[in-house]
């Protein structure tokens, strides 16, 4: 697994996220997610488009993180997910509790 | 009937979905479908590397085998405790964010990608046989 700081926009962090999600990368995730919380960053565009596998484990470390960025008063917005990503995000109803936009440019508009 | 076995451990996960997708790639699946064949096996991994040995080491099996009549059949064994994990309860997948468990939810997964998914135990063995169909 990959997670690119892709740059700033609109006060957003823009980071993607290639690769794989599963119970062993998914930790590295969540601690890089953390250590940029840590700097003060709490609004998070997440672009998966490269993301091509998620387990439970994945889902795990993205609610976490986003529970967390909720508490600080901050967001995780996720965008351009495809194939079995998409479709465990479906069966699992995450599509319902976490924005999901079709393109990082999309995201912007609404952030 | 080709066989992998390991120790039950989260090191060994990357080796043991390897070993899976080799042979369901020669099985012939798509790209898409063999993710869904690498998902329902990570989280059956993962059941038994967090629950089955508790305080103490022990060993998974994993056995794949393709049968024209009936597709690829992945068999997954250990000895820990008699545990069947279909009979985990489905999550509540329409719950609000602050609610949400993840509890269930790799079971959820297994169940769904999986065309069957069968629980036996056999001596001290507990052994989940998943089978997937050919299109």
């Amino acid at each position: 697994m990959n997670i690119i700081n892709t740059g700033k926009e609109k006060d957003c962090l823009i980071v993607r996220v290639e690769g794989r999600m599963d119970a062993v990368s998914t930790p590295e995730f969540e601690q890089t997610l953390g250590g940029w919380i840590d700097e003060g960053d709490i609004r998070f565009i997440v672009d998966l488009a490269g993301l091509d596998y998620i387990s439970s484990a994945g889902l795990r470390g993205i609610l976490t993180s986003v529970k967390r960025l909720k508490a600080a008063g901050g967001q995780m917005v996720l965008t351009s997910l495809h194939g079995t990503v998409k479709e465990v995000f479906e069966i699992s109803g995450f599509n319902t509790i976490i924005p999901i936009f079709e393109s990082v440019k999309d995201a912007l508009q609404e952030m | 009937m080709p066989e992998i076995k390991s120790t039950a451990k989260i090191e060994h996960l990357q080796r043991l979905i390897e070993f899976v997708a080799g042979h369901a790639e020669k099985a012939g699946f798509n790209a898409k479908r063999m993710n869904e064949i690498e998902l329902a096996a990570e989280e059956a991994l993962v059941n038994i590397f967090k629950y089955a040995y508790p305080g103490m080491d022990g060993d998974v099996v994993l056995d794949c085998r393709s049968e024209n009549e009936v597709g690829f059949i992945l068999e997954i064994s250990d000895n820990g405790a008699p545990f069947n994990i279909l009979e985990v309860p489905d999550p509540d997948v329409t719950a609000e964010i602050s609610d949400r468990e993840i509890g269930g939810l790799g079971v959820f997964f297994i169940k769904k990608m999986a065309d069957e998914a069968r629980y036996r135990r056999k001596g001290s063995y507990n052994i989940l046989t998943l089978i997937f169909r050919k299109e």
